[in-house]
């Protein structure tokens, strides 16, 4: 049997075959994406991580800048038999706290792999340099320069936020924005700025082998990207004004909240107990101790805690009855120990002179007074009924910046709370309640919660005649803009005429020298005009809260303030000496009172305060 | 001496020179991409000893001699005399070393010798082949009688099996490729189209999906039936292959469209003004996202299959028919294959086909393999990196770069072209030995050349088709182009015996 032709079919199939490799390969090379992994698989990318833009406050000094710091990193894969005795003594550690790592990295190392792990954090300078020397001698160990925070004031640790690494929650957060191991501001103005301050990464691409060696920049570093350096930002805050403050504060919980009147800017934005800067740089390490802190100290009470205002808010039903025409500021009012109402009722007041007007009022806090105020206003025959009345007041109220978020740049302020006619519907019942009901109101206690940060704002309202600006943090510089709403005033629907006579009241609250009855004697400053109401307010866990506002001088004012001292008693007893004191140090510089000075810095009074 | 000027003169003519340049090039090419597979950051030289490239150089040269020696040598009656004492004393050396040899990556087949390693499974296909063609050249051997055809399967067979057990299973596939031979010795063609095409369904349904499968199954059987009937050969290529092209691009067709079709609908998505359920939800484009490529396939081939069929009645045309039956036979098998494996298999029993098909991804094993490889060929583009360029090659990516997995580096150096012109050399080759061997009179020489060719035909095959993930990994190199000395000899010896024995013949015809 002959087959002479059997070699077609073979030659067929073999270039068949050939066909369906050459296929095969064309689909891989020319239509497939395997070529751009390739370029993914080959190369690596090395983050450059940007300087964060550094921090400054309004006169041009550093909060915030970089320093250098140094890790030591270890890659366990890459470690080999080495010196332990003689690595410990670069390291200035126990050989057992290096065999002790070298264990534990041992027992995860399916989770490490061929990754780096973070040995030490931050060596001083002085060890890093000893054991760049002998690093030849560790295969495995490297060091690693970072940077991170330095704080050269101690001021404003809660105002200025920490800078930690981003976990992955944040991460899901913000999509497409962040990676494993980049860092991200989590609170303060680190936190409101994070956008401006983080800058751009940049990296270098190298090209690496199977084994995840660098084996060569990937041409010849053309395609590496420059890391952008963060926005710098200033701060509207006074460094010296803050540390200042947080002095003064110290031993004691509460807030004092600056503001200069013709701007809205933060001057001081103190929170007691607070977060001391060199807790800030290396926040993972304090963490604990912060947290278990009774006090809170990452509680921003400034712009946080809501408390009823006491007696500052006399202010606000003063100017509300003055607008209202249901005050005029010659109108007497007696008060005899306390206004009386009902059967046996009395909103207790303390002892002054009877009857007095309205400017006196306001220097002597009287509650008498104000009760007699806020009744005219709700009874208003103009209105249907007390319901109508009160939403009345409340929308006036709230055109001062009360029960409302500010607006500030600044993130996690709270709004507070202003009672309206259904809050009492709700607790009473429709029509069962009348003026007298919420009688406490006129002396800002009862269903009224505001932020340190109201009152500053009230005061600085106050000392502009009617207007204020939005209190804001951040002062526009290059690449920083300010928002629009941090340049338009913000007026009250109370006329401008009226904040002349309520101002002169608070002028001699301040002014009139001792025995004459005025409530803020202590803040008195020769020649600085301080304008300053004082208020007391009903803390239901202890002692009562000292509460003061000030601005100076009176004319052309410079700055507003409000302090606010858990369990402080008497406004004049801490509030408004240390209110007093800021304004003075502020303005001149310098103080001059070095005896109430010292016996401000030196109270103690965490004792008073009971915590949850 | 006294016709020596007549002899030079025959030699010059009687020696296929094309296969020598084939020969040649191939060599050569191989010796550069081993070079540029093996070469660090710091370039060193192509003759530096230490380096394999350097190396290979040398195993060039030694093969060089081989081939003079073969060729002018050794007198070439002593192939076919040799033959069974060759044979069996390779036999005796594929035993012996798996008993003395050390492990090298769980297979026990190589010789240790100092700074030699010698693998005996390379030489045996040398003798196998010449036992093979000195039995079935002898006048009593008739394929169609049993006994004579399991004789020559046992001579196959003997080798491969004591292959196996040294683990060298991609060796012993090797010796598969003998069919091709007997085939054209005179086994029925049946045995090789049937069994072809199951093993093709079979593996070609879980390495490449039913859909390529059914496809290129088509393309065979319109080969088939163009060829079966030369008077109609250019309407049926031009119908089927037009079909089978167009099919073949169909699925990157419905990728481009879906894309399109996706992006309209997230478009519409994103406003979600526009009342949902008008527009996205029942977008009228959107069925094409749905669409199954294999469904089109299988409807379009059997819409079309009354046609062929009545075709095949009208023109009287049995084997069209016949193809018709084979088709749906076929298409039952892959679908067959596919639901009993993913259905009825237990997960473990579907693993270890997996495994033994190279299919698992296993990162740290084969599966890593095959990836980086792909990606290193991939990366190549339409006309590659250019030498030494090769991020994947340079850097070590692919393991086994200079010996199994050479062909990545043409592919990524070289490009498309590269693989074009690579491929192109060894298909010239073995059509080149077949149609050698078909002008030989004397039986041997003609089946040796086939046994050459087959020997090369599926070196090619399996390696190529496993860099470029065709075929399950398995450790063979690419004749002359890999590195070796072992692999690099052999092939010259096996070469250049069947141009001596054809030399010869022309000597005296």
């Amino acid at each position: 049997m002959e087959h002479g032709k059997r070699h077609i079919p073979l030659l067929i199939g073999l270039g068949v075959t050939a066909l369906v490799l050459l296929a095969k390969i064309f689909s891989l090379q020319v239509i497939d994406r395997y070529k751009e992994d390739a370029d993914r698989n080959s190369t690596v990318y090395e983050t450059i991580y940007p300087t964060r833009g550094v921090i400054y406050d309004r006169n041009g000094d550093i909060l915030v800048g970089n320093k250098v710091a140094y890790d030591i990193l270890v890659s366990p894969r890459e470690v080999q038999a080495f010196d332990t005795l003689a690595l410990a003594t670069v390291l200035d550690v126990t050989p057992e706290f290096i065999r002790g790592k070298l264990k534990e990295y041992s027992r995860r190392r399916s989770a490490i792999g061929f990754q780096s792990v973070t040995m030490m954090r931050m060596v001083p300078a002085e060890t890093y340099m000893r054991f760049d020397e002998v690093k030849y001698r560790f295969p495995g160990f490297k060091g690693q320069v970072r940077s991170v925070r330095d704080y050269p004031f101690n001021a404003g640790g809660n105002l200025l936020g920490y800078v930690s690494e981003v976990n992955q929650a944040y991460i899901d957060r913000h999509p497409g924005e962040y990676r494993s191991g980049d860092y991200a501001g989590m609170t303060g103005i680190e936190a409101a700025r994070e956008t401006e301050l983080r800058g751009e990464k940049g990296y270098h691409i190298y090209l690496r082998n199977s084994r995840n060696q660098i084996e060569q920049p990937y041409k010849d570093g053309q395609e590496d990207k420059e890391a952008i350096p963060g926005h710098d930002i200033v701060t509207t805050i006074d460094a010296a004004l803050q540390q200042y403050g947080q002095e003064l504060m110290q031993n004691k919980v509460g807030s004092i909240v600056a503001i200069e009147p013709s701007t809205g800017e933060i001057l001081a934005l103190v929170s007691s107990p607070g977060i001391d800067v060199s807790q800030l740089a290396d926040i993972g390490r304090h963490w604990e101790e912060i947290s278990a802190n009774p006090y809170k100290p990452m509680y921003n009470r400034a712009v946080q805690a809501s408390y009823p205002p006491g007696s500052v808010f006399k202010l606000v039903n003063g100017l509300i009855g003055l607008e209202e025409g249901v005050l005029r500021p010659e109108m007497m009012y007696p008060c005899h120990q306390g206004y009386h109402f009902g059967a046996g009722h009395k909103l207790g007041c303390h002892a002054h002179k009877s009857p007095i007007n309205m400017e006196e009022s306001i220097m002597m806090s009287c509650n008498a007074y104000y009760c007699y105020v806020l009744k005219n206003i709700l009874d208003n025959r103009e209105y249907d009924n007390v319901a109508e009345g009160l939403d009345h007041w409340r929308e006036m109220v709230m055109s001062f910046g009360f029960g409302r978020k500010l607006g500030s740049d600044f993130p996690a302020e709270l709004s507070g709370s202003i009672p309206s006619s259904k809050t009492y519907n709700r607790a009473y019942g429709k029509g069962r309640w009348n003026s007298t009901t919420v009688i406490s109101l006129s002396i800002g206690q009862g269903e009224i919660l505001a932020t340190p940060m109201h009152l500053a704002n009230l005061c600085a309202t106050i000392a502009n005649r009617g207007y204020y600006y939005i209190p804001h943090i951040v002062r526009e510089s290059p690449g920083v803009p300010l928002d629009q709403r941090f340049k338009e005033r913000q007026y009250t629907l109370v006329d401008t005429l009226h904040f002349p006579k309520v101002i002169k009241g608070m002028w001699r609250a301040v002014n009139s020298g001792p025995g004459m009855g005025g409530t803020a004697w202590i803040a008195h400053v020769d020649s600085l005009d301080i304008c300053g109401k004082t208020g007391t307010a009903q803390n239901p866990r202890g002692a009562d809260n000292s509460v003061f506002i000030c601005f100076a001088p009176m004319d052309n004012p410079k700055i507003a303030i409000a302090a606010y001292v858990e369990n402080g008693g008497f406004g004049a007893t801490y509030a408004a000496p240390m209110a007093s004191l800021m304004v003075e140090k502020y303005l001149t510089g310098s103080t001059s009172r070095p005896a109430l000075e010292k016996r401000m810095k030196e109270a103690d009074l965490m004792a008073r305060v009971k915590h949850d | 001496m006294i016709d020596g000027s007549s002899h030079r003169k025959t030699l010059r003519q009687s020696v296929d020179w094309w296969v020598i340049g084939v020969y040649l090039l191939l060599v050569i090419i191989g010796w550069v991409n081993i070079y540029a597979a093996t070469h660090t950051s710091s370039v060193g030289s192509m003759l530096d000893w230490s380096s394999r490239a350097g190396k290979q150089f040398v195993w060039i040269l030694t093969s060089f001699g081989l081939a003079g020696l073969i060729l002018w040598i050794l007198p070439s009656q002593l192939w076919e005399g040799g033959a069974p004492v060759l044979y069996a004393f390779v036999l005796g050396l594929l035993v012996l070393v798996i008993f003395v040899s050390s492990d090298v990556k769980g297979s026990h087949s190589w010789f240790d010798l100092g700074p030699i390693r010698f693998q005996p499974a390379e030489v045996s296909k040398i003798t196998t082949s010449l036992l093979l063609s000195l039995v079935m050249s002898q006048q009593w051997f008739k394929m169609s009688r049993i006994r004579d055809f399991l004789l020559a399967a046992a001579i196959i067979g003997l080798p491969m099996l004591v292959i196996v057990a040294e683990s060298e299973t991609g060796s012993a596939l090797v010796y598969a490729g003998f069919i091709f031979v007997l085939y054209r010795e005179g086994l029925s063609g049946w045995w090789l189209a049937a069994i072809g095409l199951v093993i093709m369904l079979f593996v070609g349904t879980l390495t490449a999906g039913s859909y390529t499968t059914i496809l290129v199954m088509i393309g065979i059987l319109v080969l088939c039936t163009a060829f079966s009937q030369p008077s109609r050969l250019k309407d049926r290529l031009l119908i089927g292959g037009g079909f089978v092209l167009a099919m073949a691009l169909f699925p990157s067709l419905l990728n481009w469209l879906g894309s399109l079709v996706q992006g309209q609908m997230d478009k519409l998505a994103m406003r979600p003004w526009v009342p949902r359920a008008d527009e996205t939800q029942d977008y009228y484009w959107g069925f094409v996202l749905r669409i199954k490529p294999v469904w089109v396939l299988i409807g379009l081939s059997v819409a079309a299959l009354p046609a062929v069929l009545w075709a095949a009645y009208k023109y009287k045309d049995k084997f069209l028919a016949l193809c018709c039956g084979v088709f749906i036979a076929g298409t039952i098998m892959v679908f067959s294959t596919d639901f009993v494996f993913q259905n009825v298999l237990q997960p473990h029993q579907r693993g270890r086909i997996e495994v033994l098909l190279g299919l698992k991804e296993d990162l740290a094993g084969v599966g890593y393999n095959v990836n980086q490889s792909k990606i290193a060929i991939g990366s190549g583009g339409l006309l590659g990196k250019g030498f030494l360029k090769g991020t994947q090659t340079t850097f070590g990516f692919v393991p086994e770069q200079s010996t199994d997995f050479i062909f990545c580096t043409v592919g990524e150096e070289w490009g498309f072209l590269g693989c074009l012109v690579v491929i192109g050399l060894y298909v010239f080759l073995i059509a080149r030995l077949i149609l050698d061997a078909e002008r030989c009179r004397g039986k041997f020489t003609r089946i040796y050349g086939y046994c050459v060719a087959a020997c090369i035909f599926m070196h090619l095959f399996i390696n190529v088709g496993m860099t470029v993930g065709l075929m399950p990994v398995i450790g063979i190199p690419l004749p002359l182009l890999s590195y070796g000395g072992s692999s690099l000899w052999a092939f010259t010896i096996l070469i250049f015996i069947f141009l001596a024995l054809y030399r010869n013949e022309k000597k005296y015809f």
